[in-house]
């Protein structure tokens, strides 16, 4: 039952997906044409109503409401992983006009093809982990 | 019943995400959706091929109820919300159709030529469905997360490595439609 809440905070999170077209390969597409603000705006919108909200919590040091403390580590530093990992999820995002949250909510929508995607998806964790050490980071 | 089935516009979708950013904080946890893609690895038996896939899988029970729900929401909207149909930049969705005969755009959600799945008995669609999904899933993991891990929440959090990995994403994506679809489709 305590996971109820996570349940419909996904469900919120996945008609949103869906409603937005940000589970849409041609939005994804079409993105990266440069071909609309759409996706441009949801990003940015999101982000600015995020930082806000973040510095806020930061300076009034809100706590969750659960008790302890919020989620906002800083994450390590370095430059190789970020990008060169960043580059190839971008490669398949593209690719598969899907990132990893669209994935599951286009399972749901029932696409049989994106399971081949998802599949593919645990494939590549389950690789990065065999390599993990041999990669720079 | 139009308003039902229209798109969702940007500004309302961004804040809305930007909602479910803060109330997975206030939970005490953080959005990232790509993280289950690993428990799912361990779940399977992975953490006996590496020590990446060694940790307390039960404690991301939480993000597993999340991924089920979005399924559900896409669901629920696709079946209820929606007419699955995606209109796009006319100019864009011109250019599909001459360059890569995709010609699905304002028709379906997805397009019909990769996705439907009786165009799954050609290997080269499985082929780039495959691929799509791994290089997503290793990229995601070697970066440290996806677009709500490091674009949403990381950068919320005004993390330069968020940054980095971001703009890493739109440098991939560019190389990929532009350099690579043309090879590819």
């Amino acid at each position: 039952m305590r996971y109820f809440i996570y349940l419909l905070v996904g469900i919120f999170f996945g008609i949103l997906m869906f409603k937005s077209e940000a589970a849409s390969w041609f939005r994804i597409y079409e993105m990266f044409q440069f071909g609309s603000f759409h996706m441009y705006g949801i990003m940015g919108s999101a982000l600015f109503i995020g930082v806000i909200g973040v510095q806020i919590i930061k300076r009034k040091n809100l706590k969750p409401l659960g008790g302890g403390e919020m989620s906002l580590k800083p994450k390590d530093k370095s430059i190789a992983r970020y990008l060169i990992g960043g580059i190839l999820f971008g490669l398949g995002w593209a690719l598969a006009g899907a990132c990893p949250g669209p994935m599951y909510v286009l399972a749901g929508s029932g696409y049989l093809s994106i399971l081949i995607v998802i599949v593919g998806a645990i494939a590549g964790t389950f690789l990065y982990g065999l390599l993990k050490n041999k990669l720079p980071h | 019943m139009n308003l039902i089935y229209e798109p969702w516009p940007w500004y309302v979708a961004g804040p809305l995400i930007a909602l479910v950013m803060f109330l997975l904080l206030f939970l005490g946890k953080k959005f990232g959706m790509s993280s289950n893609l690993r428990t799912a690895c361990t779940i399977a038996g992975a953490d006996k091929a590496a020590d990446f896939f060694k940790f307390d899988w039960k404690a991301e029970r939480w993000n597993l109820m999340l991924a089920v729900g979005a399924a559900i929401g896409g669901f629920i909207a696709s079946n209820y919300l929606s007419d699955n149909k995606v209109e796009i930049n006319p100019a864009v969705a011109e250019q599909l159709a001459e360059d890569y005969q995709i010609n699905s755009a304002g028709e379906a959600y997805l397009p019909t030529e990769i996705f439907a799945t009786e165009n799954l008995s050609d290997p080269s669609n499985i082929l780039i469905l495959l691929l799509g999904g791994l290089l997503v899933g290793f990229g995601a993991r070697y970066a440290g997360g996806c677009t709500s891990g490091h674009s949403i929440s990381g950068m919320s959090n005004l993390q330069l490595p968020s940054l980095i990995a971001t703009i890493g994403f739109f440098i991939g994506g560019l190389i990929m439609v532009h350099l690579l679809f043309p090879l590819i489709f």
